[in-house]
């Protein structure tokens, strides 16, 4: 297979930064989207120079490390599926496809399509966690949780924080990502004695790192490669106002 | 020097609590003033910096990753083992001991094992009290699933995203640390150097992969959580960060390092494809609870799998080990698979596969419970195969996935470096020559949630430790070394790529000191590496800045530093002419082509001393003994 791609470069994160236009020869349709840029980068180290950057690591969909733009969708036409897990068999011979990296003020970008997602952290230390340390723990067996209960905590503590959801949204809102560890812990009865506190935090931090609001388009369920429903943010915003109507310490 | 393992004394069930009491303790108003780094955020360095952190220590945590989340950790899917004993099936923590150290093949220390399976119970109960969201039964308590080497089902899970729930937990544990200010994160950094003084680890030198800036760090103590060497075999089931560079650093620095040569090859990865694959992926081997492993009984039998009949197919694992069949250990598994591939009896386009094969138990439970138990594995295979594995079989093939050697630590998790810990993949200890499946989330979380607050505390109690900033000598000529070592890599300009280099090693080192191991091949290979050394310094292009994100740079840094380690990893493979776990020496088996220890000979732990690049390390032995558990021929018929 041939390839054509116009892709995002940008040395640093001051740079005004364009597209470039490369060629990707000799693809082969089991290799994975991440192997093709590979095989790109390849010929531009051979001939001294700068190679694209890229982020991945664990390259089975699980790190959730990579990410980009793939004709202005965030990892690409396959849904349920993240960059690295894309396939070029779902491509034709001769496509053209554009590389950006993802757009928001709260991920701003580092270099090509490496972005700063450390907002996503941010938000995690405001209050996504139980306050237990180590060593208080009763038997784990003594708390019981149904299990339609914990399958839906899976559900949500699924989101492997790649920021396709950001991404995805006009509003560059991170509610999905907010929403599905709110909701997670939501779910369990080890969450609930910080359930008010966490999902007030949470939000609060949300908003001072620069993210927007959510306005209800499901473009963030549509592009996540865990496919996390949008009813999570339904559940954070239920837990919010909850909050909001319970004494706050 | 005179490896001393610091095992304590009294009866084995009783020496953990024994060494508590007598270890020192810094008292909760000195914790502040004590730095302690760590390097890694896997579930061995985030549930160190976590409980270390809660401890009231003031801790830095470094990752090369652009969040701690991320560490690959997050990738393991089956399970975590722990003796609850919750399915009234037998099991003991005695029972987890035995069968760690005979699935080990009597390579390990005992008092690490027995300590290992004795707080595998805590980290249960920790981990759901962080909200861990491990499958229940539907009275509301923990279910459990069977893996290899064991007749109990002592495996907790979270579907098969057991490593990415146990982490995000220690994660956010941590980062709850950050909240408070206890813990500092610093994320994209990655180490390039221990720094000594007065022979103790007193801080480290990193480059910021994002400006490519270099930074030092002081404290009292380095616990190093970096993760295993599998990438030095090119493909491996790890991300494609994972490196041995922070671990080999440390060596270079006079950490020794013990046992490279155990490396575990899985029995279960999606097979190669192509020149260009850049990973292999796991398939988990809980699979193995209800697929079924075959190959036609015929070789040269190319017809599609369901077109071959009952009669003719061959479930080699059952018919050779009837009472564990499909959950033979990894080891066992892998030589299997390999065996019955090179009788040219491997089925898919290469050969080189075997078929696990889910029509039975999907006829006896149904697509949906199938699906419920391993969807999200369903579903990762078809991505990469284009097949349907709920219609037809799964074709896989071992690659190396773990890698059991690794810096050699006291019972302290203390290296041969004062003040240098090394927890999880990266120390050597408690696996022996091969590990059991869902055991290396219970040992990254045994070290850094319950190991580590003990014997570090004991450490900081009783050394010396004289006030040191980053101003001093040791670290400017630290990371004058570091720099000098980028410039050079910028400065070959030569022709070939680091990943061409590293696919090269990569190949040899499969080929030659993988599944199986034989003299010539190896006194092959440790004549070759150095020529891939000097050609990789004559000829290795490193284009773009140092002061600025440069992927590529990184990358051959660690390609440098595999084709150092690689030499080590090869003479231990050559030093151990028997057979034991993971490392299979085709010249020493039983007449059935079972592995065959020699006691009397190899019943140690290599730990070798670095001299220099090119010169052979020096061998020290620290003897195993066995008091609790007999060892004998492995047996899993």
């Amino acid at each position: 297979m041939r390839i054509f791609l116009k892709v995002w470069r940008q040395a640093t994160p001051r740079d005004r930064g364009g597209f470039v236009d490369y060629t990707a020869e000799n693809i082969s349709p089991d290799m994975s989207f991440l192997e093709m840029l590979d095989v790109v980068n390849e010929s531009l180290i051979v001939k001294g120079q700068d190679p694209i950057a890229f982020d991945s690591d664990c390259r089975e969909g699980i790190c959730g490390t990579c990410g980009f733009l793939v004709g202005g969708v965030p990892h690409g036409p396959d849904p349920g599926t993240s960059v690295c897990q894309l396939h070029m068999r779902r491509f034709k011979d001769d496509d053209r496809l554009v590389l950006e990296p993802w757009r928001a003020r709260a991920f701003p970008v580092l270099k090509d399509l490496v972005v700063d997602r450390s907002a996503f952290d941010r938000i995690i230390q405001a209050g996504g966690y139980t306050s237990v340390n180590v060593g208080g723990a009763q038997d784990a067996n003594l708390i019981l949780v149904a299990k339609t209960a914990s399958d839906k905590a899976m559900d949500s503590a699924a989101c492997i924080g790649c920021g396709a959801c950001v991404a995805a949204c006009k509003n560059a809102s991170a509610a999905l990502f907010t929403s599905a560890k709110v909701a997670h812990l939501a779910f369990l009865p080890q969450g609930q004695p910080e359930r008010a506190t966490r999902v007030v935090a949470m939000v609060e931090r949300h908003d001072a790192e620069g993210f927007g609001s959510c306005s209800n388009e499901g473009e963030c369920e549509a592009v996540c490669p865990k496919e996390i429903p949008i009813t999570n943010i339904a559940h954070m915003n239920r837990e919010y106002l909850r909050a909001m109507l319970v004494t706050r310490d | 020097m005179q490896l001393d393992s610091k095992t304590p004394g009294g009866p084995l069930a009783e020496k953990w609590d024994r060494h508590r009491f007598e270890s020192k303790l810094v008292n909760p108003a000195n914790r502040r003033k004590y730095t302690i780094i760590i390097v890694g955020t896997g579930l061995a360095g985030a549930s160190a910096a976590s409980s270390l952190g809660e401890l009231g220590y003031n801790v830095l945590s470094f990752c090369i990753q652009d969040s701690p989340r991320r560490a690959h950790s997050i990738a393991a899917q089956g399970g975590i083992n722990a003796a609850k004993n919750y399915q009234n099936d037998g099991d003991s923590i005695q029972r987890l001991f035995y069968d760690t150290v005979k699935g080990g093949d009597y390579r390990s220390r005992e008092a690490n094992v027995y300590r290992l399976a004795h707080l595998s119970v805590n980290i249960i109960d920790h981990c759901v009290a962080q909200g861990v969201p491990f499958a229940r039964e539907y009275g509301g308590l923990l279910d459990n699933r069977s893996f290899g080497g064991a007749q109990v089902s002592r495996t907790f899970y979270a579907r098969g995203q057991t490593g990415q729930q146990l982490l995000l937990g220690a994660y956010q544990s941590m980062m709850r640390q950050v909240e408070k200010g206890s813990v500092k994160s610093f994320s994209n950094r990655e180490m390039l150097d221990v720094v000594l003084i007065d022979g103790q680890a007193r801080g480290i030198v990193v480059r910021n992969l994002n400006t490519g800036a270099i930074e030092r760090y002081a404290g009292h103590a380095v616990l190093l959580c970096t993760g295993g060497y599998g990438t030095a075999y090119y493909l491996s089931t790890n991300a494609v960060n994972s490196n041995v560079t922070a671990a080999w650093r440390a060596h270079r620095r006079g950490a020794f390092f013990a046992n490279p040569c155990y490396t575990q090859i899985h029995p279960t990865c999606i097979p190669v494809s192509g020149t260009e694959q850049s990973k292999l992926t796991l398939m988990s081997e809980s699979l193995r609870n209800d697929g079924r492993v075959w190959v036609p009984r015929t070789s040269g039998d190319k017809r599609p799998p369901k077109q071959i009949p009952e009669a003719e197919r061959d479930y080699y694992l059952e018919r050779r080990y009837p009472s564990f069949g499909n959950l033979v250990p990894r080891d066992v598994a892998s030589r299997n698979a390999k065996a019955v591939c090179d009788e040219g009896r491997g089925v898919g386009d290469s050969g080189l596969a075997v078929y696990l094969d889910f029509q039975d138990a999907i006829e006896r439970l149904g697509d949906e419970v199938i699906r419920g138990r391993y969807g999200n594995l369903f579903d990762m295979y078809s991505k990469i195969t284009d097949d349907d594995p709920y219609s037809v079989p799964m074709r896989i093939y071992p690659a190396i996935h773990y890698t059991m050697g690794g810096l050699w630590v006291d019972y302290n998790l203390m290296s041969t470096i004062p003040g240098l810990h090394v927890l999880g993949e990266a120390n050597f200890a408690d696996h022996g020559a091969n590990r059991l499946g869902a055991s290396a989330l219970m040992q990254g979380l045994a070290d850094g949630y319950f190991v580590i607050p003990y014997t570090l505390a004991h450490y900081l109690g009783s050394a010396t430790l004289p006030a040191v900033t980053t101003d001093h000598d040791a670290f400017k000529a630290s990371e004058a070394a570091v720099q000098e070592r980028i410039d050079l890599l910028l400065s070959v300009k030569g022709s070939k790529t680091p990943r061409q280099l590293h696919r090269e090693l990569g190949g040899l080192l499969w080929d030659e000191v993988g599944m199986a191991r034989n003299e010539a091949g190896l006194r092959k290979t440790l004549e070759r590496i150095p020529q891939l050394r000097d050609e990789f310094w004559q000829n290795v292009s490193v284009p773009g800045p140092k002061n600025n994100l440069n992927k590529n740079l990184e990358y051959a840094g660690r390609v440098a530093d595999y084709l150092e380690f690689a030499e080590v990893l090869t003479l231990d493979a050559l030093h151990r002419q028997e057979s034991c776990g993971g490392h299979f020496r085709e010249e020493s088996q039983t007449p059935d082509g079972e592995a065959l220890r020699d006691d009397a000979n190899y019943s140690y732990v290599a730990a070798w001393e670095f001299q220099e690049v090119g010169k052979a390390p020096h061998l020290h032995k620290e003897p195993l003994t066995f008091e609790y558990v007999k060892p004998s021929q492995r047996s899993y018929k």
